[in-house]
């Protein structure tokens, strides 16, 4: 069962074409991230996605409705925190969210009811009566996260909803997230942050230039990308990077701080590599370690190509 | 989905209209203060009788006080980034351009409605018939729509579409006989034609002074196709912009 499931997706403006024929699908309770650099077309396809914008081509469904014919009624299934939306900041916490309740059709009783176990769970329930103008940025955003969540939806849209926020409300919303997506919820999650993609998300797909270029599990996604694994080395006296690349064992070498990382698709073999040269130039290890190659390296690999 | 649910949830919007934007400044200057300035402009120091200046009142009254608020709505929601959240709900954007159009309507006959309390009681003026009630109604729409369809442009800057909206209204007083009655303008009267508000001005000429241009029936189908031709050009401006807000 399949929560989205999208067919050659493509939008243009003007003859610049934003998203460029993207298939995929996400199943129904998957954490799925959409990553990717700025200009990738990573908003345009969920807004695409959320009935905003019309596609120039390609199809899309959400649950059993596609979005271009039953725009409304995919719209009633999912919750949307778009980037960059703001709640009305001259209206309430509480009446912000009732005006969600009310747009979705919620009977009065149960959005009240609603409202107010939302605020308490976003950490906002005794600041429902002010001006949400007076909020700082984390508690309007934590307020707009809420307001995505007045339906019940099944599919929840996140657009980088910890951007620019404090850590107190980073935690806050992605513990949330999590515990939304373990009660059934499907999530999908665009996010600039590689880290919170990798250790929130089922799946990834990293977009760019409108394409969507890998899509698998992290895990999976790491593992395609073996050179990008990596040794780290400190010795006690500055190195020459020449000097390190042993050959062809070595693909790359960068300076990070006062350690040298190695890049290998056989680190295994760099190890003895290091300790010789250590015996041969008179120079002392101060740590050494092996480096599984990262979400961030395969994200950087993949964008650069 | 449902016709019913959509018209439901254009009173949301309606809703929130009324507590976001009617104490914005903007709808406040033009809305109340600049056509009460204009009036009393026009009228002191002149020999005019009361039912020639009511008629004048009413109309001026309920175009520029119902196109007040309409206007700054789609670019007011741009700036403050609102307008996002709203298209991703479940609601047409024709049912979001209609609350905004009733909420313009309410806010035009709550005025309107103290204008006719002046009239009567107070200047003793008789001024109440169904023509007028009824074209009243269909006005303060047929304004309403006219105020969202200056609001299509794509801008988030609401200076910019009150600009376009005060340029729309002054030409539209001048050329629709609110100070001038039709009859009075000559060869130039053929301009009249083209605004919905001489329509307006003369079914309230018809109800206060008992004299008119057109016939009532004429003046309410015009006001009738008139709010029918900006609702739906309104429909169009957004649709096509609405791409572009974001």
């Amino acid at each position: 069962m399949y929560s989205i499931k999208a067919e050659y997706l493509t939008k243009k403006f003007n003859g610049f074409t934003a998203v460029d024929r993207i298939s995929f699908k996400v199943k129904s309770g998957e954490l799925f991230g959409l990553l990717g650099p700025n200009g990738a077309g990573k908003t345009t396809t969920i807004r695409m996605l959320t009935g905003i914008f019309r596609p120039t081509s390609g199809t899309a469904f959400i649950g059993e409705y596609d979005i271009q014919k039953n725009p409304l009624e995919a719209k009633q299934i999912m919750g949307i925190v778009p980037e960059m939306a703001n709640a009305y900041v001259d209206l309430s916490a509480m009446r912000n969210l009732l005006l969600m309740g009310e747009l979705y059709g919620i009977r009065k009783k149960v959005r009240i009811g609603k409202a107010g176990n939302l605020l308490k769970l976003f950490g906002l329930y005794e600041k429902r009566n002010q001006k949400v103008k007076t909020f700082s940025k984390g508690m309007q955003q934590r307020l707009i996260v809420a307001m995505g969540l007045m339906n019940d939806p099944k599919l929840l849209f996140l657009d980088e909803p910890t951007a620019g926020l404090d850590v107190e409300s980073v935690r806050l919303i992605r513990e949330l997230i999590r515990e939304f997506n373990s009660k059934g919820i499907t999530i999908i999650l665009t996010t600039h942050n590689i880290e919170e993609a990798n250790q929130l998300c089922d799946k990834v797909a990293i977009m760019n230039h409108g394409k969507i270029v890998a899509i698998d599990r992290p895990e999976k996604l790491k593992n395609t990308f073996k050179s990008t694994a990596s040794v780290e080395v400190a010795f006690d006296r500055e190195v020459e990077a020449e000097e390190l690349l042993f050959g062809n064992v070595v693909t790359e070498v960068k300076k990070v701080g006062d350690k040298i990382r190695l890049y290998s698709a056989r680190a295994e073999e760099v190890i003895p590599m290091l300790v010789e040269y250590s015996h041969s130039s008179g120079r002392k290890i101060i740590s050494l370690n092996t480096l599984a190659p990262n979400l961030e390296d395969v994200f950087v690999k993949l964008t650069k190509e | 989905m449902n016709f019913i649910i959509q018209l439901r949830r254009s009173l949301v919007i309606t809703k929130k209209d009324l507590f976001v934007f009617y104490l914005k400044g903007p709808v406040i200057i033009s809305g109340i203060l600049m056509p009460s300035f204009l009036f009393i402009a026009f009228a002191i120091g002149r020999d005019f009788s009361l039912s020639f200046l009511i008629p004048c009142l009413l109309g001026m009254g309920l175009f520029v006080t119902v196109s007040s608020i309409g206007p700054v709505v789609a670019p007011w929601e741009t700036r403050m980034k609102t307008f996002e959240r709203l298209v991703s709900a479940p609601i047409a954007l024709w049912a979001i351009i209609l609350g905004d159009i009733i909420a313009s309507l309410l806010f035009g006959l709550f005025v309107t409605f103290f204008i006719f309390l002046v009239g009567i009681i107070l200047l003793g003026v008789k001024i109440v018939s169904l023509s007028l009630i009824i074209g009243t109604i269909i006005a303060a729409f047929c304004f309403s729509s006219l105020g969202l369809l200056i609001s299509a442009p794509h801008t988030d800057n609401p200076s910019s579409i009150m600009m376009l909206s005060n340029l729309v209204k002054f030409t539209f007083i001048f050329i629709s006989g609110v100070f001038v009655p039709i009859s009075s303008m000559g060869k130039w009267k053929v301009i009249s034609y083209i605004s919905p508000l001489t329509y307006y001005t003369d079914l309230a000429r018809y109800s206060v002074e008992g004299t008119n241009y057109f016939s009532p029936v004429v003046d309410l189908l015009a006001l009738l196709g008139f709010s029918i031709l900006f609702f739906f050009a309104a429909i169009g401006g957004h649709k096509k912009s609405l791409t572009k807000r974001f």
